[in-house]
């Protein structure tokens, strides 16, 4: 291969610094090629069209610029045989994990931009494995394996005109993972040198990465008495035991030990985050907070920065007053509240009390903390349908007519008692609103229409929220009569705002807090406040307009949101959209108010029903508490500056929260605003505030000690690159409101760079500059941040509509840590590799389409879409078993469920299915894909570490650009 | 109606009485001065009550429609007045002089074979039109629901007891009201379904019939599915239902509804919204059945305290407006208010709609505010302590009350229209009408009443409705009407009987000219002072209503000074004292309505004596006439007051004790045999005011009262005050019983009068 001959003529050094260009500026904007002709890197064959964001995906977009040799295809292997025939190549199934070093590793077909970017291949050193070997903790050898890097050329600092390979080295290290470019010069005539590429084996593994920590860390319970621990990954299943830190369950944090200084924070540019999920499910070996009563005085608290009794606040004077582990305040103990202390200075019952002695417990809320000075009412539940044509003529409200009446019994309730203590009301509505009377002495349920929906009103007070059991005939008598009522309904006009409104009114009448589920079909476009016009257009993306896509066309819902959540009024909206709905309009006040959207495109009930019913019953039935409150408290040195998340803010401090559920995580971003003490560490306390389902009001504390470094490497050590990449993620989404993509995703990119340089910089031992040397708790920053980069919102596929995207804006807004996790990376478990027999999950594989076989089948999730992957020579047993047809041509593309037969791999993969599901806050619906059919575009969009043909860049091409970034930052 | 009659009182009286029984009609002056000048000093102007739908048992109606005069500008109605010529079959109307042909269908009249409406006996004459679409009759009830338990529970017997008075086919529909309106949808199976307005919003017909689905909905989807068949003919059958269809889902409906349901705090009012709820009945209706004859009848028991039309806060501490108030101008919501009602009174009389008013409460529930809703649109008003009484629910019941072709005693949507010969122009009307505004050319410049105008509306009205029609004599001085020249007028009334047929009913009267100066005993015997009294009432009420300020007081006083009449200015329909603003208004409502009988008994009550001395007598309306040993009952068209005397005459005997009849009641002597006669006696009064009673409406409020009993007030302040604590000399006789008040006596009002006659100029 002889490609370099043909360089451009411009000189090799006329650039200051090289740029790799598929990584332009200008290229990466969108003008492939046109500085095609002025770069040195002729090799390279133009960009790398991962990053070609106009050019049709498989297209040389520079080809006709390039010099005629470079035409030339530098091997037979890089004309890329198509299709099966490259599968052949390896036989069935046997391109996995492990390295190939022999055979010349084929990028998924029809993939070619590796045709003719010449990577070597990295010969396989039994080294490169052992990064993996000893557990960072434990390990700190500090030997440098710089003399792993085998190739032999001499790597110039910078690289020359002509043909440059890139080659990666692994290098294992207490703290970090080395990876080795080198730049390869190659004078003289072209030489058919054997083409190369980057093993994709030798750079780091999520999976790998996941499976270790599983192995080194599941198998024994976190205890959190230890201040600034690093947590097993989310991924890892373990047990939490509270002594005295909030669960990482509660809590998590993009570092446990975070620098004294806000200088050192800012050289190293780690974001200082908390991603907290206040009222998580805990699994049921774990107990859930404790409930304290402090009685008629209300919970203790410092007197000064009003931070409540923990664990970390200092007794003295022999227990008469304590110091504020936050503000270091001296408060008296109030007489009830004094115990003696031991001879280490603890409170003698320091152990009989939560609050002393735990990291997460509750309190009972006193008056005080009550709206208006009174203890709340129970909460109540709206149902609000939509009965206009397009609900009807789906089967929608007739099917959710007959889920509620045995829905209705599994309303959340508190503790054991026998009855929820939440009372429900129901109104359907088209471009006018119907409320319902189901007063229990009713005999028959009564209607009244409100038509003047420019000045919402409640019609009814008594009889329109109701006790479940009371009212049970009338309630059951009017969902038996709404779908009749408007079967014929011709209506096809909306209104959306004034439902909202009705139901903040009504439980504004009902003096409670409560939450309203609207289900949803179209465009509000009636004569009302609120009515939206259809305002989509792909025109605007990536434009400097893009942003408006994700902005809500008017701000009337802003102020409904307002109001809302001074009600307490949580809303949950389900979309049942045919087409544009404006999703990014009207999720803004579920958004504000803590709710939830929930979204099925073109719902029918035969393919949506399981999905709809699936999560309506858990979004019912889920524990949530209302009208809430909540602060984060922080030792002095640190303060919290920016929030997000699903909630409302009317000042700096308080997050408001109508309604929050399990499910919902607030991220929250600290910066210095002082000096922090290595010694005292960082606090964080976490207080919310809030009414349980059952009308209780009461406080939950969560407590997080952080340790507090004055060097670098401390910090990288005690990273956890889930815990960032969900911060970046939440950062990079609120972005693209304010700014365009491009700008969010340079953002990014540059970010990630100075954190990486600096650790380059200041921890990692000296090494060649050529050399790409990773942190290891974040040696899956890159790939997990370009999964980031090329999700949809970031980087828009032709097929993802505007709604989806602000959908899924908005989904990952409040997304905790695991979800964003597997949402950003899927996991792709193979099912027909390991034995049916045993019982444990498949161990994953890397999202890439190399690592499927065609005799195979996969499973594929990331918390919202459930992928079955059949390969073409799938043996014909396994077709039989899992599908009941005989061949591989026969299983339907699509299919959504899958036949209960009765064999082991059909019980086994429906079991597997199941506990997928199980394991999600959505009911995932299952799509079966099979090889080479049109479905399977949709689910390569899902396997993220190749490049996406929306123009992502492929995981080694990222780690490419990312290198040459932090190169161009060092030097 | 030859020379004759004039001679004696005697024959006056009889032509008067004839009159009135066959035309309706009273005229204040029955041989008219015959120029403007004379006409214009006999003080009281010429003018008639007309009583347009009189019951007329022996005038069958003629299936046919009437002849017109061909001359556009007149187009009056062939009548006895009119000459004809058999031969050329020609007839000249006796307003224009035009010569008309008669129709075809005429041809085989002749002397002996005359049409009914050239018949002298036929001066009243009913024509039945046979075109027009017949729509049923509507009736739309709104109910407020911001009453007591009992009193709604009253008032829900008395509406479902009604819907067996309404004609089956007749349309009827259903508003509630309370802090909320709700239209009641009657057609829905099942569910029972209403409409939600909020009680504080004003909003147009527009909005209304928008919010209420009526107008016409826009065909949903891209493809006009060629379904389901023409739904009703009506859009708004889903709230106006015919009786027959739903009247047990009515009654149900009306079984079930609750009070309002929203809190009310102490010291607070409760929120009614009656402006919204009759706003939203006045938009319904005019949406859906515009000139059809429909009743709005509105229910309520308490003054509206929201939104449009409020009359008063919800803060019970700030009590609800009295004529004190309205004379400092501290009625906060009055004008506003006022202002409301009238748009909506008026756009209700466009349509041709009426509206009634049912208030019953033991306070004022914004009648004066309200009034004009009734009485623009000829509609009922009936006031009353609660809907738990007999007033109410008798008053009710007679609503329906049948005339003896078992036709319902209302019609709608009239028209009525007025003719006068040339030398008379009409100045105005007074009366439960609006003008049409049409500019006739016997339409005078000069304005009486409702003037400019001589087509009146008249949407709702019944066989006593009764207009008080002024006219003015145009004739000049110098151009004396021939000697036997005669003045006509034509009465035109155009209505919508019960029975949903169009009709016309047509009055055609004349009257002689007389020279004033000449005939001036003529004129003057021909002068019913009845009519006059109540047509100059009339007008004092009208005056003392639209105008305000002491230019009105001072024209009433000189005027009625003039005319002696002293009862009337002591009237609640002139004095405000000592009533509320909405009695005034309920009393002046019913004065300009009412008949000259009832009028002359609301202007001077009767009082009738009972006693063991004879047969009941009239007496004297006086506090002399207040005996001890009487029983009296005073009819004031408002209340029935049967009063028990004091003491018994001493003449007899065998009481040594000063005993009282009501003692005596008390007593029990009326149910021991030997004492039949005092038995007797209590009952008589009772009788004759059963009668009264049951002929009345609205029904009266019936008082049975005693001496020193305290609703005996109602009698002791209408008698006349010959005896107060001021002139003692009559202390302790048993000559009558002294009133305290400060009002003069009939004595020194004619003494004034007196001292006025002879020292002023006319």
């Amino acid at each position: 291969m002889n490609v370099n001959q043909s360089a451009p003529p411009v000189p090799p050094f006329g650039q200051p610094q090289p740029v790799y260009q598929g990584y332009h500026q200008s290229s990466y904007g969108g003008q492939p090629g046109s500085t095609a002709p002025t770069t040195p890197y002729g090799a390279y064959n133009g960009p790398v069209p991962g990053y070609q964001q106009t050019s049709p995906p498989g297209m040389f977009p520079s080809v006709s610029r390039a010099p005629p040799s470079s035409e030339a295809p530098p091997a037979s292997t890089a004309q890329a045989p198509c299709g099966q025939a490259s599968y052949g190549q390896f036989g069935q199934g046997d391109v996995q994990n492990g390295p190939s070093s022999t055979v010349q590793m084929q990028r998924f077909p029809g993939s070619q931009p590796f045709g003719s970017v010449p990577l070597a291949p990295v010969v396989s050193q039994p080294t490169v494995l052992q990064p993996y070997g000893p557990p960072p903790t434990s390990a700190q050898v500090t030997a440098q394996l710089a003399g792993m890097q085998i190739s032999g050329a001499v790597a110039p600092a910078l690289p020359p005109v002509g043909n440059v390979t890139i080659s990666f080295f692994l290098e294992a290290s207490d703290s970090g993972v080395y990876l080795n470019p080198f730049y390869f010069y190659q004078p003289g005539p072209p030489q058919p040198l054997p083409p190369k590429r980057l093993d994709p084996d030798a750079i780091p593994s999520p999976i790998q990465v996941i499976e270790d920590d599983r192995n080194n860390r599941g198998s024994e319970p976190f205890v959190t008495g230890v201040r600034g621990q690093v947590p097993p990954l989310v991924t890892t299943n373990f047990l939490v035991k509270d002594q005295g830190n909030a669960s990482p369950r509660y809590i998590r944090c993009t570092s446990y030990n975070i620098p004294c200084t806000s200088d050192m924070a800012k050289q190293a540019q780690v974001p200082l985050a908390a991603v907290i999920k206040p009222l998580a499910r805990l699994p049921p070996e774990e107990a859930s907070p404790y409930v304290v009563d402090h009685g008629e005085s209300g919970p203790l608290r410092c007197n000064r920065c009003k931070a409540y009794m923990c664990p970390f606040m200092q007794f003295i004077e022999g227990g008469r007053r304590f110091q504020c582990c936050f503000c270091s305040c001296i408060n008296d103990v109030p007489p009830q509240y004094f115990q003696h202390l031991d001879h280490t200075g603890k409170r003698v019952d320091a152990y009989d009390r939560p609050e002393l002695s735990l990291g997460s417990y509750e309190f009972l809320a006193t008056v005080d903390y009550c709206k208006n000075n009174k203890f709340p009412s129970p909460p109540a539940f709206i149902f609000m349908i939509d009965v206009s044509y397009n609900a009807i003529r789906s089967g929608l409200v007739r099917l959710l007519c007959e889920e509620l009446k045995s829905l209705l019994d599994f309303l959340p309730r508190e503790g054991g008692t026998e009855e929820s203590a939440i009372r429900v009301g129901f109104v359907t509505y088209n471009k006018v609103l119907h409320f319902y009377n189901v007063k229990s002495s009713l005999a028959q349920p009564q209607m009244m229409v409100v038509s003047d929906v420019a000045d919402m009103f409640v019609p009814l007070l008594d009889g329109f929220l109701v006790n479940v059991s009371e009212s049970r005939a009338v309630i059951t008598s009017l969902l038996d009569q709404i779908p009749e009522m408007f079967a014929d309904t011709r209506e096809t006009e909306t209104v959306f705002a004034p439902v909202i409104q009705a139901g903040m009114e009504a439980l504004k009448a009902a003096e409670c807090a409560g939450k309203l589920f609207l289900f949803h079909t179209s465009l509000p476009i009636a004569e009302a406040p609120g009515k939206l016009k259809n305002r989509d257009d792909r025109k605007l993306i990536n434009t400097d307009k893009e942003k408006t896509l994700f902005q809500p066309q008017t701000g009337a819902y802003q102020t409904l949101a307002k109001e809302c959540v001074a009600q307490g009024c949580c809303v949950d909206l389900f979309l049942f959209p045919n087409q544009y709905v404006d999703v990014a309009t009207l999720s803004v006040v579920p958004q504000l108010t803590g709710g939830s959207v929930y979204k099925y495109a073109c719902f029918q009930v035969e393919n949506d029903q399981e999905r709809f019913l699936s999560d309506l019953r858990r979004d019912v039935q889920k524990v949530v508490g209302f009208d809430a409150v909540m602060r984060v408290r922080t030792s002095t040195g640190i303060r919290a500056v920016d929030f997000f998340g699903a909630f409302y803010m009317s000042n700096t401090t308080d997050v408001e929260l109508a309604g929050l559920d399990g499910d919902k995580t607030v991220t929250v971003e600290f910066k210095h605003d002082d000096r922090l003490n290595e010694e005292s560490g960082a606090l964080l306390q976490c207080a919310l505030l809030y009414t349980s389902c059952a009308g209780q009001r009461r406080l939950r504390i969560h407590n997080l000690a952080l340790n507090c470094c004055t060097q670098l490497a401390d910090l990288y050590r005690n990273c956890e690159t889930d815990t960032l990449i969900n911060y970046m993620a939440k950062f990079a989404y609120r972005g693209v409101l304010n700014s365009p993509v491009k700008t969010v995703r340079d953002t990014l990119i540059t970010q990630c760079a100075q954190i990486l340089a600096c650790y380059r910089k200041n921890c990692a031992s000296p090494s060649s500059a050529g050399q790409l040397i990773l942190p290891e708790c974040m040696k899956l920053l890159p790939v997990y941040l370009n999964c980031v980069l090329k999700s949809d919102v970031l980087q828009p596929g032709a097929e993802v509509t505007t709604d989806d995207r602000a959908y899924v804006r908005q989904l990952v807004t409040s997304m905790d840590v695991a979800e964003t996790n597997v949402f950003f990376y899927p996991r792709l478990l193979p099912l027909t590799k390991s034995p049916i027999e045993s019982a444990t999950e498949p161990p994953a594989v890397r999202a890439s389409e190399e690592r499927l076989s065609n005799g195979d089948i996969y499973l594929l999730e990331n918390g919202l879409n459930l992928f079955l992957w059949v390969g073409a020579s799938v043996q014909q047993g396994v077709v039989q078993s899992l599908f009941n047809v005989s061949s591989f041509s026969q299983i339907t593309s699509g299919l959504s469920v899958l036949p209960v037969l009765d064999n082991p791999l059909s019980k086994k993969v429906r079991g597997l299915i199941d506990s997928l599901r199980a394991q999600r806050s959505r009911y995932m619906k299952l799509i079966v894909v099979k090889q080479e059919d049109k479905l399977e575009m949709l689910f390569k969009h899902f396997l993220v570490e190749d490049k996406s043909l929306s123009g992502g860049a492929s995981y080694v091409d990222f780690l490419c650009h990312m290198h040459k970034e932090i190169r161009q930052l060092l030097s | 109606m030859n020379g004759s009659v004039f001679r004696t009182m005697a024959t006056y009286l009889e032509f008067i009485q004839q009159n009135e029984e066959r035309d309706g009609v009273r005229f204040s002056w029955n041989v008219w001065p015959s120029s403007r000048l004379e006409a214009t000093r006999m003080v009281v102007p010429l003018a008639c009550l007309l009583t347009p739908l009189k019951e007329r048992p022996d005038l069958p109606p003629v299936q046919y429609e009437p002849v017109l005069c061909s001359r556009p500008t007149c187009k009056a109605i062939l009548n006895p007045l009119c000459q004809v010529d058999y031969r050329a079959k020609l007839w000249a109307c006796n307003f224009c002089f035009q010569r008309n042909q008669f129709p075809p269908a005429y041809t085989g009249i002749s002397e002996v074979n005359q049409p009914a409406e050239l018949m002298p006996q036929f001066s009243t004459i009913e024509y039945v039109l046979q075109r027009g679409a017949q729509s049923p009759l509507i009736f739309l009830y709104v109910v407020d629901t911001c009453l007591e338990e009992d009193d709604l529970q009253a008032l829900k017997e008395s509406l479902q007891m009604s819907l067996s008075l309404l004609p089956p086919d007749a349309l009827v529909g259903l508003i509630t009201f309370g802090r909320m309106v709700q239209v009641h949808e009657l057609s829905c199976e099942g569910i029972s379904k209403s409409y939600v307005f909020r009680g504080t919003k004003d909003l147009t017909a527009k909005q209304i019939q928008d919010m209420l689905g009526l107008t016409k909905p826009a065909v949903p989807m891209q493809q006009a599915r060629p379904g389901p068949p023409q739904e009703h003919p009506f859009v708004s059958s889903r709230f106006l239902q015919p009786v027959h269809k739903i009247d047990m889902n009515l009654t149900d409906l009306l079984g079930e509804l609750q009070r309002d349901p929203w809190p009310v705090t102490q010291g607070k009012r409760p929120l009614r919204s009656t402006g919204v709820a009759l706003s939203i009945a006045v938009g319904l209706l005019e949406g859906t059945f515009p000139n059809t004859g429909a009743r709005i009848m509105l229910f309520t028991g308490g003054p509206p305290t929201q939104g449009p039309g409020m009359v008063v806060g919800d803060e019970l501490k700030v009590p609800i407006r009295s004529w004190h108030d309205i004379e400092k101008d501290n009625a906060r919501f009055m004008k506003k208010a006022t202002k409301h009602y009238e748009m909506l009174a008026n756009r209700t009389a466009t349509n041709g709609h009426c509206i009634d008013i049912y208030a019953c409460a033991l306070d004022q529930t914004g009648l004066l505010e309200m009034k004009c809703c009734a009485n623009l649109t000829g509609g009922h008003m009936v006031m009353g302590d609660s809907f738990n009484t007999s007033l109410f629910k008798q008053t009710f019941q007679r609503i329906f009350s049948k005339d003896f072709n078992g036709d319902f005693r209302m019609a709608f949507g009239a028209t009525l229209e007025v003719k006068t010969s040339r030398e008379l122009k009409v100045a105005g009307a007074i009366g439960p009408c609006v003008s049409l505004n049409v500019k006739g050319p016997c339409v005078s410049e000069n304005e009486l009443g409702v003037g400019g105008t001589n087509q009146w509306k008249i949407c709702g009205l019944d066989p006593t409705s009764t207009l008080g029609i002024y006219f003015e004599v145009v004739n000049q001085h110098n151009a004396p009407v021939p000697q036997g020249g005669r003045g006509a007028i034509q009465f035109v009334t155009q209505y919508q009987h019960s029975s949903t047929q169009r009709r016309i009913r047509v009055t055609t009267i004349a009257r002689n000219w007389a020279d004033a100066q000449s005939q001036l005993r003529h004129i003057e015997a021909a002068f019913d002072q009845e009519a006059a009294a109540v047509l100059m009432a009339r007008l004092g009420v009208f005056r003392a209503e639209s105008e305000e300020g002491p230019d009105v007081l001072r024209w009433l006083d000189r005027q009625l000074i003039r005319l002696f009449m002293f009862h009337l200015r002591r009237s609640p329909f002139l004095q405000v004292f000592n009533n509320s603003p909405d009695e005034s208004s309920y009393y002046r409502h019913h004065f300009a309505r009412q008949d000259l009988t009832q009028s002359l008994i609301m202007i001077q009550p009767i009082l009738y004596s009972y006693s063991f001395h004879g047969p009941p007598e009239p007496v004297l309306l006086d506090s002399s006439s207040i005996l001890a040993d009487r029983i009296l009952l005073m009819d004031t068209f408002f209340q029935i007051v049967i009063y028990l005397g004091e003491c018994f005459h001493s003449g007899f005997g065998w009481f040594v004790l000063v005993q009282t009849i009501a003692q005596w009641r008390k007593a029990g002597y009326q149910d021991m045999p030997e004492y039949e006669n005092f038995k007797h006696l209590l009952q008589a009064p009772l009788d004759d005011a059963q009668e009264i009673l049951q002929a009345r409406f609205p029904m009266p409020r019936y008082i049975n009262t005693e001496h020193g009993g305290s609703q005996a007030r109602f009698l002791l302040s209408k008698v006349n005050p010959s005896q107060t604590h001021n002139n003692l000399y009559a202390w302790g006789q048993e000559t009558g019983a002294p009133i305290l008040t400060d009002d003069v006596s009939l004595q020194v009002f004619m003494d004034h009068l007196k001292k006025l006659a002879v020292s002023s100029a006319c």
